[in-house]
């Protein structure tokens, strides 16, 4: 018994169908933390892309480090440091929050890396534009750079959700439990893990195709010239 | 009195206070020295055309004006603005708030358009004066409507970039640069992207603007015709110097440097 929810293991159906609840609230943890962890991934790597263009040399030679240093460590390593280490300092976070930061920072790193692919595949005439008429470098970014920007990078960056989706079992060893740590207690549980886990693959499986065609439908939306301003 | 002046261009700089000012500029890209000790001056109000074989650095002297190049040696100023300060830093020599207000004075239209893909023209006209002059949406579109009717475009107002021909796009460059009240405005080649048939349009914008306004116009063109129509005065550059300048119909009709004669030959055929 698990969240209130028993198994009946008379079949492999009845034993899948008595499991579903329990694993949709691991489903539930996971969605939020790929949600909540993409987000601040699209944030602070936005953050990390304009930093790493500043003309302030040392700004931009320490994003560079840091933004290195995330992408080239283990997520692992990044989440037991926040969530071991960190402690011994007076830093204690929940799990969750743990988690999200870990995914968060680590996927930080990639798409930095594809927010300045973006922003260099602006054409020079756009900036000439923008200075010509007087715009300063954060009103170029923010109404003429990033509009236009968009629409080349949604497919990489659904790509990279995807792959963050698929990533978020990692969060069971700091004991959050998502989907595939559930499935794992209850194999534990019964001895009997081929369900279980079988049915977690499948879930994973109709995520990933589901967020494809979310991406790809978006792709479809967005207008090629760039988020449309009136 | 601007045609009087510019037959003897030095008398002109010495009479009114020139609005831009190069002396002895010195541009290099790595080793190529595109502008060398260069000089030139130009009257407020008047319509200067810069012709010459293709990088004589022509393009340079807008482009420098235009805040889009550092230049290494001389001096320049806008309206009285040098565009090296005293202490300056970077390639420019200037702070970002000094490089702002020389900006302020002048704009730019492109040879590609360079029209924001993304806004529609209505938006493109409006960004800036809303963004950097501060006016309010209400009245940056009141002014754009009046401009875009001046370039014959105030029903193309919703549209995208994308759905104009390009002597339209063209078009609407220009009411997007004037939007900003310009002191100067900077054309560089702004009829070369476009296809034969296109050009008289632009040019017809140019035109006019250049007869009613008291508008600083600076073109580079290899439309000689026009350059001859609209100029009060042509400088004719090679190797990043001016090698002869003066009134078009002397220039046109009777160079005095064999190689301003070659070259007008080789484009007028």
């Amino acid at each position: 018994m698990m969240y209130g929810y028993t198994w009946d293991l008379t079949t492999p159906l009845t034993y899948a169908a008595s499991i579903l609840p329990i694993l949709l609230i691991g489903l539930t943890v996971t969605l939020q933390a790929a949600a909540a962890g993409f987000a601040l991934a699209l944030v602070l790597g936005l953050a990390f892309a304009l930093l790493r263009r500043s003309r302030i040399k040392a700004v931009a030679l320490t994003t560079a480090f840091v933004v290195e240093f995330l992408r080239d460590t283990p997520l692992l390593v990044q989440l037991f440091f926040l969530y071991y280490v960190l402690p011994d300092y007076g830093i204690t976070l929940p799990a969750f929050l743990t988690g999200v930061i870990a995914l968060g920072l680590q996927y930080s790193a990639y798409t930095s890396e594809v927010y300045r692919g973006g922003i260099e595949a602006i054409p020079r005439g756009q900036w000439e534009a923008a200075t010509a008429l007087n715009m300063t470098r954060w009103q170029t970014y923010r109404d003429i750079v990033i509009p236009q920007m968009v629409p080349r990078i949604v497919p990489t960056m659904g790509n990279y959700l995807v792959a963050m989706l698929k990533e978020t079992p990692v969060l069971s060893v700091v004991t959050v439990l998502e989907m595939l740590g559930l499935a794992n207690m209850i194999g534990e549980r019964t001895f009997e893990y081929l369900v279980p886990l079988s049915m977690v693959g499948i879930i994973f499986l109709l995520l990933t195709l589901i967020c494809s065609a979310g991406i790809h439908r978006l792709e479809k939306v967005l207008p090629k010239a760039g988020i449309p301003l009136r | 009195m601007n045609k009087v002046l510019a037959q003897q261009p030095d008398a002109a700089s010495a009479a009114a206070a020139p609005v831009i000012e190069f002396r002895g500029v010195t541009k290099r890209f790595g080793a190529l020295t595109v502008l060398d000790d260069f000089n030139f001056s130009v009257a407020p109000g008047e319509k200067v055309t810069l012709i010459g074989p293709s990088g004589s650095g022509k393009s340079t002297v807008l482009r420098i004006l235009m805040t889009l190049e550092p230049f290494q040696e001389g001096q320049l100023t806008l309206a009285g603005i040098p565009y090296h300060e005293p202490n300056g830093k970077g390639p420019f020599r200037a702070s970002d708030r000094h490089l702002h207000q020389i900006r302020s004075h002048v704009g730019m239209v492109f040879q590609s358009f360079n029209l924001f893909p993304h806004m529609s023209v209505l938006r493109n006209v409006t960004e800036a004066p809303v963004a950097v002059l501060g006016l309010s949406r209400a009245e940056a579109e009141c002014r754009a409507i009046d401009l875009l009717r001046m370039v014959g475009l105030a029903d193309k107002k919703d549209q995208y970039p994308a759905q104009l021909s390009g002597g339209q796009q063209q078009r609407v460059a220009i009411a997007r640069a004037l939007a900003m009240r310009p002191r100067v405005l900077l054309f560089d080649e702004p009829t070369s992207a476009l296809d034969p048939q296109l050009v008289g349009e632009v040019l017809g914008v140019i035109r006019n603007l250049a007869s009613e306004h008291d508008l600083t116009m600076l073109l580079v063109t290899h439309e000689m015709r026009f350059a001859r129509e609209v100029s009060d005065r042509v400088c004719f550059f090679d190797k990043g110097r001016i090698v002869e300048e003066g009134e078009p119909e002397r220039i046109f009709t009777a160079p005095a440097e064999p190689r301003t004669r070659e070259f007008l030959q080789s484009v007028l055929g």
